[in-house]
């Protein structure tokens, strides 16, 4: 096989690994929106939330510890522990899943019934509070997660393939990190795939995104389904912030990294599980092969904008997304 | 007279048994409009109880008062004699009362069986992580509920349509699918809004057919609202009148028919 052939390869295959993380951001913007009608803008400050949230708990740093000083003239900054990863992360579940409760406590139990737009500036104005909360509590400096996730290229995967191909192929290139974060997210939408299939809260969830009425008369509390998807998207949120915090450090632009999803989401269809796997590895494969194939002609950088215009020209043609229904408008 | 005794025995070999459900003095305003006002009327374990009256008399409102969709601003919903505090539908739900509604409420993106499957979900005991934890109590659980369901298709006769997509079907058979759900969760009280409204004389046949096995065969309290005096005279024990929003009658199908009140309202005012 010749070399060039088998770097495409390895292209694909780094951009199947990437795709299967838009993917799961992804799932987390679909199972808030078909549930509630809330497109969740604040989706990818809660990933930098979560990932700070993660980091400051294992550094035993104290939360709101500016604020704490400037009011009691104290001078606290850190506990003087650290705490274990798999303590610090059950914590930071516990925490998202109270921030689930307050959002719908607080915010969208007040909105029940209104239109889109307005449930959408919720989340636009959600997304600057947490921002805000997530400096106060954590700092605002860039951190590094701790993890000791492996990183650096496979040495393993390089040599056991470098006989693919002749003497220009030295054999593909993953990054043991790109290839863990595909492992967790692709376990991760499984499951998530398999609790709205088969459990007795992923049925109630999928009764309450077809009908809210019907769904209150088979006795399920729309409250709770609500609360449940919003837990859900901070878990996803946490495992995407984590898995791009080790790469790129927890800092702001970390919550501009979902908006990713987007163009999946128009690709995948903002209401389909599938679509939005579907359209993650799409995006994934299709900016990377873009890079590989075009980019050098262009002057490279593609891989800002190619999923923007690959989702626009698919909007044109196929606006209901990838596996939505034809929609066929009534006269 | 019945309103006196404690159970009764009708004429077809029923027994109808004490007070279930009480409304007390209700009262509900949207903004200006009386919807309903200061009505009160009981139903009974084990009867058939009709609510009749013109188009907007707050018939519906009083389903949903019941269903606990809409919230009185006075009086008192007394359930197998203890007053009901404000609940959610979904609590009422969970008390064993099911319903239809009168614009059809179905799960249109899922089939048939999966729509009737939801009625079930309260009977699910084991939760999310138990399901992932304790699989051989959750695959039981699955089995009695996969049978209760089969159980109730093939008593509404809907098992040539098991597989079908709910958005698929035509209005009657919707009507259909919407009692199975509503039956799958084994009711105490069911509260059905126009079951047989848009249905044709065949269709209107086998559905109240359906209704009179409901009730014999499953013991189960039934309320419905029905436009079609026929079918009403046929079905219910007891019927209770409404116009704007206030009671006008209530008795036996003959005591109202003869009611003069009533037979005003219907003369006076057009409904289909
Ligand atoms: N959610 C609501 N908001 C405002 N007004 C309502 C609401 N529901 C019902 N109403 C009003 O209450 C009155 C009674 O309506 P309701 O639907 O209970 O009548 P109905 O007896 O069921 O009539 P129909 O036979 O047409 O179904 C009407 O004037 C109606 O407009
Ligand atoms: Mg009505």
């Amino acid at each position: 096989m010749s070399a060039d052939f088998l770097y495409g390869i390895e292209v694909v295959i780094n951009g199947l690994m990437a795709g299967v993380l838009y993917a799961l951001v992804a799932l987390g913007f679909v199972l808030i929106f078909k549930a509630s009608g809330i497109f969740n803008y604040a989706q990818g400050v809660m990933a930098l939330f979560a990932a700070l949230t993660l980091v400051g708990i294992m550094e035993g740093q104290v939360p709101f510890s500016h604020l704490i000083n400037a009011i009691f003239g104290t001078d606290l900054h850190y506990f003087g522990w650290t705490v274990p990863a798999l303590l610090a992360i059950a914590v930071t579940v516990v925490i998202m899943i109270f921030f689930a409760w307050a959002v719908q406590k607080f915010v969208f139990r007040h909105l029940v019934g209104q239109e889109p737009i307005i449930l959408f500036m919720a989340t636009i104005g959600l997304a600057f509070f947490l921002e805000g909360v997530g400096d106060l509590m954590w700092g605002s400096d860039i951190r590094t997660i701790g993890l000791g996730l492996p990183q650096g290229g496979s040495l393993w995967i390089e040599e056991a393939t470098a006989s693919l191909g002749g003497d220009d192929f030295y054999g593909f290139f993953l990054d043991k990190l790109d290839i863990l974060a595909t492992a967790v997210a692709a376990v991760l939408v499984a499951a998530l795939v398999a609790f709205s299939q088969y459990t007795k809260q992923g049925r109630a969830m999928r009764a309450v995104a077809d009908d809210h009425q019907a769904a209150l008369s088979v006795g399920i509390s729309l409250d709770f389904i609500w609360i449940l998807v919003w837990s859900i998207a901070g878990f996803v949120a946490l495992v995407a912030g984590v898995l791009w915090g080790v790469k790129s450090g927890v800092q702001f632009s970390l919550s501009l990294i979902a908006l990713k999803a987007l163009p999946v989401l128009m690709l995948g269809g903002f209401t389909s599980i599938p679509g939005a796997i579907v359209g993650g590895l799409i995006i994934g494969v299709g900016e990377k092969l873009f890079e590989y194939l075009v980019g050098p002609l262009v002057g490279g950088a593609t891989e800002n904008w190619f999923a923007y215009v690959l989702a626009l020209i698919f909007l044109v043609f196929r606006p209901q997304g990838l596996f939505g229904e034809k929609i066929i408008e009534r006269v | 007279m019945k309103d006196t005794v404690d159970s009764y025995v009708t004429a077809d070999g029923r027994t109808i048994g004490g007070v279930m459900m009480e409304m007390r003095n209700i009262t509900l305003r949207f903004g200006g409009v009386k919807a309903i006002s200061d009505i009160s009327f009981d139903i009974r374990e084990g009867e058939i109880r009709a609510i009749i009256g013109p188009n907007g008399a707050g018939k519906s409102s009083m389903l949903n008062v019941i269903s606990g969709f809409y919230h009185p601003q006075e009086g008192e919903v007394w359930f197998r004699g203890a007053k009901r505090p404000t609940m959610k539908p979904y609590q009422v739900a969970q008390q064993g009362i099911a319903r239809t509604f009168q614009n059809i409420a179905l799960f249109e993106g899922m089939t048939v069986l999966d729509n009737v499957m939801t009625g079930r979900l309260n009977k699910m005991k084991v939760g999310m992580f138990g399901q992932a934890i304790w699989k051989g109590a959750a695959e039981r659980e699955e089995v009695e509920n996969r049978e209760a369901v089969e159980r109730v298709i093939d008593f509404l006769e809907i098992q040539a349509i098991r597989k079908t997509p709910v958005g698929r079907l035509p209005y009657g058979l919707k009507k259909r699918v919407e009692l199975a759900r509503a039956l799958a969760a084994e009711p105490k009280l069911l509260l059905l809004d126009e079951p047989m409204a848009g249905m044709n004389v065949e269709e209107k046949e086998d559905m109240s057919r359906f209704i009179l096995d409901v009730n014999d065969e499953f013991g189960t309290t039934i309320a419905l609202i029905e436009h079609d005096m026929g079918v009403v005279m046929d079905l219910s024990d007891r019927v209770v009148v409404m116009d704007y929003g206030r009671k006008i009658g209530d008795g036996t199908p003959d005591e109202v028919r003869n009611n003069q009140d009533v037979i005003d309202a219907y003369l006076g005012v057009s409904h289909d």
